[in-house]
């Protein structure tokens, strides 16, 4: 177990900045999500905690060791930490007991407590009678497990999981998901978790980082992050926020402020301090939108869009006065709404994004 | 461990690098240029005699210019027969594919000079076959094939391979969606070939040709066979003939030969270089082949006309080596009455340079693939997935002794071990060492392309993993990369087991006594006139040959696509 300290990590490829003054804080036993669209520079930011790339500037400390900088570089063999890959990267050539016993035997544990601790490990992902398979004979969710417990049979002080569900099943993955939280609260180990499905994030993390870019947009709990997005770029990424151009028109000392969205008036969330007067950007999304009687305060959309969920619609549409904003909102069943009709929408919740972040 | 991190992970990287970069400029670098030192600096002592000597010869001359003619003229008809055939092949939807592929590239896995003595045995007067026929020609009429046409004929059905096989991979890697877009549009197969796929297929048919024209200048088998008899040299059989005929004095003459005639084949080299680059690699990912074409009723003719050829080009001449292997003598009809097993048993239990070179060529063929395996595993590694630049630029030089003819690196060889090895003080000419040397020299590029290949086709997190789980390079190597490689490491060493096996070049200029090869002990038997025991001598190593080429049905679907050349 152990922290992850990430001070101004910087990574360039030729002019492609992939890491771009990375810091980050993983405490002892938290399980920490980085979160981003493909090629915000997740992966480059794993490959750099294992030690197979170096950074340019910056420094990674696992514990109270420095393992990268620009003076000192740990290779990935020394660094006691744990992969799950997203291939699982099994060995073809061994058996699961084999895979599984690799990081001991390297590390000169011999029989008996080898074949225990494998025994263990297999036992902790349910597949005790599997030792003499091969990776082959494997369906995909035991695959995923075989490489969980080569993992952590070596109790690694840190375990990195690079997208470990993007190959399996919906249904597979929503198994696996609550395994890997059972995991995390039985063995305690530090794990950061790679992904770009925010789901899995917020379903599993303690925290969560939002990468873009290279950087890191946001890094707090998934609740402060759906709540209280730091600027449009997350507020648009997670939970499909709808960032609206707003005025303040009054800042309440109770982390409320009233606001002024096309014409109504309203009142949101917003940081206590360093929110003023005057244009801003506000997170709103589908569930703090409400459809009210025609001449009620709010913004009049015109509907593109009424989609049939399951249970409820989905509306989506344009301000009116603003076509370029788009908006989308649920409707209980049974829905009388028709596609280019004008509704007016309240706005019941929203959050005004800090005013640093504008944009 | 936390005061040095990485110390000893970083001392085996460093220390396998520099090891590899050492081998390859001993096995490559070093060979060629105490070859060119040689040209220019004989003896020790600079002076341009030698070049003046040698240039101002006028056997020089002729020879350089029959090497151009059956070199020329053996890629042509290489690029016709080999280029027609790629097309059948890959494009349209003849039945037996595999069967007719594998007969087909066999030629280019046997030994150059046993197929010049198949050929050898369709003609002529003394041919056993004819006799047996009743339609050889009188005795003393020439025998057609020892003429330039002969050599032409012979070197452009060994090599016709070469260019099907460079064609096949082009022409695989085309894609479907241009072929089918021309269709799609109203163009009849007839036009598509002739305006979309010829276009396209030029780059790989002129590295094809350009490959094919440096191992016909290079070949030395076939112009031997059917060029000394009648007193017409080309460069390599020029350079054995001086090498014989003056023995090591002649060196510097020989060097300067062997410079002119490796200038010769880079014109080639550079030009299916440049080809190669010119494909392009992005439309190769997409692996879906090309619909064929279906022939339809024109189909039997199509498949009667492929096996037509490999009938006259492969099964004929072996019919007439395994008659000749087969009568008492040179001249007597083969009956049942004068059919006899005694050439056999000659070579295999009665002579003793023939028994001798049986294990030399086996050990050596079968050292030297383990040799280039275990240089070849580590090379590709620090090649593909470390993608060092020291041995990038290192690797291109691995490629000279594979890619320039036989008799340079030969040559070269004798040069650089004829004096004793400094500090040891043993002294490898006229012992078996350099002609294993040589191989391993020449044959390294073999076998790293396969390798290369299975690299390619291997997921690197396969490394990382056993990295993350805190092996070392040696350990990764041996417990997870090896493991994973073997296949196509097995096809390569398969390759250059089977090139070494049958090899003649190298070792009829440093062949010794005890230190013979089968394809010196063959040459010799046809020399002297035994041509009975050469045709069984012959006809036993192609059973070798072709028991191993089958042997590799049982690695089926583990290899990476087209690393070996019989296998479709």
């Amino acid at each position: 177990m152990a922290r992850l300290t990430i001070t101004g990590l910087t990574k360039a490829f030729a002019a492609f900045r992939a890491l771009d003054d990375v810091t980050l804080e993983v405490g002892d036993g938290e399980f920490v999500a980085i979160l981003g669209p493909s090629g915000c520079g997740k992966t480059t930011l794993l490959r750099q905690v294992a030690g197979f790339d170096r950074p340019d500037a910056g420094r990674i400390e696992i514990g109270e060791r420095v393992v990268s900088s620009v003076a000192r570089h740990v290779p990935p063999e020394e660094r006691r930490i744990g992969i799950v890959f997203q291939s699982y990267a099994l060995w073809p050539h061994m058996s699961v007991a084999d895979n599984v016993a690799y990081g001991l035997t390297v590390t000169g544990v011999r029989d008996p407590e080898r074949a225990r601790r494998v025994k263990d490990a297999l036992a902790l992902v349910e597949l005790d009678g599997f030792a003499s398979r091969r990776p082959a004979n494997l369906s995909g969710g035991q695959r995923q497990r075989v490489a969980l417990a080569r993992c952590l049979v070596t109790e690694p002080s840190l375990v990195l999981l690079d997208e470990p569900l993007a190959n399996l099943d919906v249904h597979l993955r929503a198994s696996m998901e609550r395994e890997f939280a059972r995991f995390h609260a039985r063995t305690g180990t530090t794990m950061i978790y790679i992904t770009h499905d925010q789901a899995e994030a917020m379903a599993l993390a303690d925290r969560i980082a939002v990468m873009d870019k290279g950087r890191v947009l946001q890094y707090a709990t998934p609740s402060l992050l759906y709540r209280e997005p730091a600027d449009a770029t997350v507020a648009r990424f997670i939970g499909e926020g709808i960032v609206l151009p707003v005025t303040v028109a009054a800042v309440h000392g109770d982390g409320t402020c009233d606001i002024v969205a096309f014409g109504a008036t309203t009142r949101m969330r917003c940081a206590p301090r360093g929110v003023e007067r005057g244009p801003a950007s506000a997170c709103v999304r589908a569930a703090g939108l409400r459809i009210v009687e025609p001449g009620a305060p709010g913004v009049t959309m015109r509907t593109t869009g009424v989609i049939y969920q399951g249970g409820h619609f989905r509306i989506e549409g344009v301000v009116e006065s603003a076509p370029a904003i788009a908006l989308h909102l649920h409707v209980e069943e049974p829905c009388a709404l028709a596609e280019g009709s004008r509704v007016t929408v309240a706005v019941d919740d929203g959050w005004v994004i800090p005013a640093a972040a504008l944009g | 461990m936390a005061n040095a991190p990485g110390v000893r992970g970083r001392f085996e990287d460093y220390a396998l690098l520099w090891l590899l970069t050492a081998v390859i400029a001993v096995l490559s670098a070093v060979p060629l240029a105490r070859l060119v030192l040689e040209a220019v600096r004989p003896g020790g002592v600079f002076s341009l005699d030698a070049i003046r000597r040698v240039l101002e010869s006028a056997t020089t001359w002729s020879a350089t210019g029959h090497s151009l003619v059956v070199a020329v003229g053996g890629t042509l008809l290489a690029v016709t027969i080999g280029g027609l055939v790629a097309l059948a092949v890959t494009l349209t939807d003849i039945r037996a594919r595999n069967a007719f592929v594998f007969v087909f590239v066999m030629p280019l896995l046997l030994a150059p000079q046993v197929v010049a003595l198949a050929w050898i045995q369709m003609f002529g007067p003394s041919s056993a076959l004819l006799k047996m026929l009743g339609i050889a020609p009188p005795l003393g009429t020439p025998n057609p094939l020892y003429s330039p046409g002969g050599i032409v004929l012979v070197l452009g059905v060994q090599y016709s391979p070469l260019v099907f096989l460079t064609l096949r991979a082009g022409l695989r890697a085309l894609p479907q969606e241009l072929i089918e877009a021309a269709l799609a549009g109203g163009a009849r197969p007839r036009t598509v070939v002739r305006s979309i796929v010829v276009p396209l297929m030029t780059p790989p048919l002129l590295a094809g040709v350009a490959l094919c024209f440096v191992s016909c200048l290079g070949n030395f088998g076939i112009p031997a066979l059917l060029g000394i008899p009648g007193n017409y040299l080309v460069l390599p059989t020029l350079i054995y003939q001086r090498l014989a005929g003056l023995g090591p004095d002649a060196l510097s003459q020989v060097a300067v030969l062997s410079v002119l005639i490796g200038l010769i084949a880079m014109v080639g080299i550079v030009v299916q270089d440049a080809m190669l680059a010119r494909r392009d690699f992005r439309t190769t990912t997409a692996a879906v082949e090309a619909r064929a074409f279906e022939l339809k009723r024109w189909r039997p003719f199509v498949e009667g006309a492929l096996w037509t050829l490999s009938f006259l080009t492969l099964m004929l001449p072996l019919v007439a080596l395994v008659t000749m292997s087969l009568v008492p003598a040179l001249g007597v009809p083969l009956t049942a009455k004068t059919a006899t097993l005694d050439s056999y048993r000659f070579v295999l239990f009665m002579h003793a340079a023939s028994h001798r070179a049986f294990v030399n060529s086996f050990s050596m063929a079968a050292v030297a693939a383990v040799m280039i395996v275990v240089i070849a595993v580590p090379l590709a590694y620090f090649l593909v997935w470390r993608r060092s630049r020291l041995l990038h630029a290192v690797s291109l030089v691995t490629e000279a002794p594979y890619a320039l003819p036989g008799v340079v690196v030969g040559i070269a060889a004798i040069l650089l071990f004829l004096k004793p090895l400094p500090i040891v003080g043993i002294t490898l000419y006229n012992t078996i060492w350099i002609i294993l040397f040589c191989y391993v020299a020449r044959f390294l590029a073999l076998g790293l392309r396969p390798v290369v290949s299975g690299y390619h086709q291997l997921d690197r997190t396969l490394e990382e993993a056993a990295q993350i789980a805190g092996a070392r390079l040696f350990r990764r190597l041996a417990t997870v990369i090896l493991p994973l490689v073997a296949p196509a490491a097995a096809a390569g060493a398969l390759l250059i087991f089977l090139t070494a096996f049958n090899e003649l070049t190298v070792s009829a200029l440093l062949w010794s006594t005890g230190a013979e090869t089968l394809g010196v002990v063959f040459f010799s038997f046809q020399q002297g006139g035994d041509t009975n025991y050469a045709s069984a001598l012959g006809v036993l190593t192609i059973c070798v040959s072709v028991l191993l080429m089958l042997s590799t049905i049982l690695l089926v679907g583990r290899l990476p696509r087209g690393v070996l050349p019989w296998r479709d």
